[in-house]
């Protein structure tokens, strides 16, 4: 189950909420489940409640990971022995 | 087994899906469905003395009365605007229905009647007769409209569903489900009304912009409740061909697939209110598309599939190179956890 | 959007594919079929929604385990639900619950004749709702498995301190570890590997599995939700099966620690105590539960209200227990896309967007 998504805390208000921006839209988040949100930092979001941080440093890499096999894969396409899809 | 729902009305039989589908196939095609309904077009063309006219309906029940980027005012001059429009007319005049729940705010009503006006003005349309109900608190919520349109038949231009062939492809005039996501925002009180507005808007100046290819324009539609997978579905039901959509080509706007990326639901299921969706020839895309693009409502439009051959099904060819059914949508449409 | 998009490269996916294609041919070779097992409906729906399945090669098949707390619901929890509702009480819900049948009715059902049902998005709209209507009593339905348990905990907390004493919840928590740990030792289940939880391993950490996989000796992978994410935790489950090697790999780094979020389960400790919990198809599974510590029994619409949580007769003919338990593909349903569809549910696996058969019949007909 669990349907949760990565946004960005824009805002910090008292009582442990906070807002949230996801790619313009804005959402009034709950952050009693983190330690210590602070600002700009990506938190996981799932029924208006945080419930952990996004690792920036291990999203970046696992995110080179892809992209280098994206280039992997576009390299053997175009060279002489494209597979084909 | 669910004894209650075979004999009650559901909010699901409003929701532009398959029990939708079924209350107008069980109810009323069933007793009005020969003559100008049949098929369920969304205006009817009727011969009158000396000439034809393009007729049609809708009703507005929205909450809340206003939402971002529009109100119910606009959305009742716009849906049938629309319908007249994508039934190859030009739109001219319009009735208006309004019934009012005793409370209402006259200053929200003013406001609401004001952006009729504007509306009316922008499209063209003159508001030609019209009724006014006041209910008792209770019986409806703030306020109802029902508008009628007639237009006049835009020359040479007869789009029809049965026109479609194999090979055909299909266009999409902008963003889809911007509307019906930002209602839903805006209606669940999310906290996210910035961000996204709806795009009730007419759709009759791309109508006329395709018209000038009128004879490849096999059909248009705008994709509203029930979103394009409702559109898509009707267009295949009961043909020998399919529709193969690629998710790559979709468009959307950055808000609505964040929205509904948080609620869960997938935009091809949400209703516009101001985009179309096109069926023509092969050959006349790139004339459409770029006339469209010259448009300031049809700047982000789009090719996003194609008529083949999968028998009455449309699939999705996803953006990893997967392929799964559109369905319609099964109803409601709810925020989802899970 | 960021982090997310870059989750869905298609050239990306088409590299792995290759690479699990490759792996799968090494398998082949030494005549193997292998059966993955995806815990967690929202993989479920993933591999549904982006076509997955069929990027595969033909001896990795992909069974559906119990993995979505609305399809294991015990149907007597949504009679109760209803009844309530019929009592005039305000039904709180997730959209998810709306369309379940219990032992043939739906809250939806419920609601056209009248019941009140509002729809939440976030459990915190519940407070509002008794807040606005202090003379209704407003009933929660509290489910969910570790992801959902910790926000709704925080509700429970928070009525508490506003002292409200017209909301309730209706509890049918439920943990993964202990249907994991069921599924397995059941001789029927035959399943060479897990993808595990996305975001029920952000609540308990990735160390909660190691004691499961030492002692099956079975390969887990711990996946987000992404299709890159999928293929990749495939992908690491056929290099384990390849090596002879298990162990627990968790590939959600970004979000997953090893041991979880303290704050959550530190919530859910001073508020809940373990129970043993009813799967719907499943039956009952010890300690697999979670319900409210004895100081907040008075949040506990079933002992408020006396309601009894036994006894609801879902339709016989259903066999989610046996699609839950990866024995079964839904298509071998003999109701499936038949008397049996998401319009009109059968079984619970088919109402959820994420339940098995839903996901099956949605997407994959
Ligand atoms: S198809 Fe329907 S009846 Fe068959 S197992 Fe799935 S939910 Fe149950």
């Amino acid at each position: 189950m669990c349907l949760a998504v990565p946004m960005k805390i824009v805002e910090l208000k008292n009582d442990s909420a906070g807002v949230c921006e996801l790619d313009g839209t804005r959402y009034d988040v709950d952050l009693s489940l983190i330690e210590t949100p602070s600002l700009q930092e990506y938190v996981i979001v799932h029924a208006g409640f945080a419930i952990e941080k996004l690792d920036e440093a291990e999203a970046s890499a696992r995110l080179e990971l892809f992209e280098g096999m994206a280039q992997a894969y576009r390299e053997d396409e175009t060279g002489p022995a494209g597979e084909g899809e | 087994m669910n004894v209650l729902s075979d004999e009650r009305i559901l909010l699901g039989h409003g929701g532009g899906g398959r029990l939708t589908r079924d209350l107008i196939d069980n109810e009323i095609v069933s007793r009005f469905g020969k003559g100008p309904l049949q098929g369920l077009p969304d205006g009817a063309r009727l011969g009158i003395a000396g000439g034809e006219i393009v007729f049609s309906t809708d009703s507005f029940v929205v909450a809340p009365l206003v939402f971002p980027g529009g109100d119910i005012g606009k959305l009742a001059v716009h849906g049938t605007v629309n319908d007249v429009a994508v039934s190859g007319g030009t739109p001219r005049w319009l009735s208006l229905a309004l019934i009012i729940e005793e409370g209402l705010e006259l200053a929200r009503l003013r406001g609401i009647l004001d952006s009729i006006a504007e509306a009316a003005k922008e499209c063209g349309v003159i508001v030609a007769t019209g009724d006014t109900k006041v209910v008792a608190r209770g019986q409806c919520d703030g306020l109802y409209i029902n508008t009628a349109g007639i237009g006049e038949p835009i020359e040479g231009l007869r789009p029809d569903i049965k026109k479609i062939a194999r090979g055909d492809v299909v266009i999409a005039s902008g963003p889809l489900g911007d509307h019906g996501m930002a209602v839903m925002a805006a209606r669940e009180g999310l906290g996210f009304a910035q961000g996204l507005r709806s795009d009730t808007a007419p759709v009759h100046r791309l109508v006329h912009a395709a018209a000038t290819w009128a004879e490849d324009v096999k059909f248009m539609r705008d994709p509203t409740r029930g979103g394009a997978a409702a559109v898509l579905n009707e267009i295949v039901e009961g043909r020998d061909f399919g529709v193969v959509v690629q998710e790559t080509a979709l468009p959307y706007s950055p808000q609505a697939r964040a929205i509904s990326e948080v609620l869960g639901i997938d935009l091809l299921h949400v209703a516009s209110e101001g985009r179309l969706l096109l069926v023509c020839a092969p050959e006349r895309a790139r004339d459409i598309l770029n006339a469209w693009k010259n448009l300031p409502e049809g700047k982000d439009a789009a090719l996003i599939g194609r008529v083949t051959g999968d028998k009455g099904r449309v699939l999705l060819e996803t953006a990893i190179g997967g392929r799964r059914m559109i369905d319609v949508p099964q109803g409601e449409l709810l925020p989802r956890i899970c | 959007m960021k982090y997310i998009d870059g989750f869905r490269d298609p050239d990306a996916a088409r590299y792995l594919k290759r690479e699990i294609g490759a792996l799968a041919k090494r398998l082949a070779a030494a005549e193997r079929t292998v059966r993955l097992m995806e815990v967690c409906g929202s993989h479920t729906m993933a591999i549904a929604r982006y076509g997955i399945r069929q990027v595969l090669p033909e001896n990795v098949r992909l069974l559906s385990g119990p993995g979505c707390p609305v399809c294991v619901t015990d149907a007597a929890y949504i009679d109760a639900a209803i009844a309530l509702a019929e009592q005039g009480h305000t039904i709180a819900t997730f959209g998810d619950m709306l369309k379940v049948p219990g032992s043939g009715r739906t809250l939806a059902d419920a609601r056209s004749v009248g019941g009140r049902v509002k729809v939440c998005y976030s459990p915190m709209d519940a407070i509002g709702e008794a807040e606005e209507n202090p003379s209704r009593e407003v009933i929660f339905l509290a489910i969910g498995f570790e992801t959902t348990i910790p926000p709704v905990t925080a509700v429970v907390k928070a009525a508490n301190a506003k002292g409200l004493s017209n909301i309730s919840f209706l509890t049918a928590f439920k943990l993964v570890p202990p249907a994991l740990e069921a599924l397995t030792t059941d001789p029927e289940v035959k399943v060479d590997g897990f993808i595990c939880p996305a975001h029920v391993s952000a609540i308990i950490g990735s160390d909660a599995y190691v004691p499961f996989v030492e002692k099956h000796e079975v390969p887990c992978v711990i996946a987000g939700f992404e299709p890159l994410d999928i293929l990749m935790g495939i992908k690491g489950l056929l290099e384990q099966l390849l090596s002879g090697e298990p162990e627990l790999v968790n590939q959600y780094s970004r979000v997953v620690k090893k041991e979880g979020n303290k704050a959550a389960l530190a919530l859910m400790d001073a508020h809940l105590e373990p129970a043993d919990a009813s799967w719907r198809g499943i039956g009952t599974i010890p300690s697999s539960g979670l319900k409210l510590r004895p100081q907040l029994r008075r949040y506990d619409a079933a002992e408020k209200f006396g309601v009894r949580l036994e006894g609801g007769t879902p339709d016989s003919r259903c066999r989610c227990g046996d699609v839950l338990k990866g024995k079964l593909l839904p298509p071998e349903c003999p109701l499936f896309g038949k008397a049996c569809n998401t319009l009109r549910p059968v079984g619970p696996c088919m109402v959820s967007a994420e339940g098995s058969c839903a996901a099956y019949y949605k997407y994959s007909r």
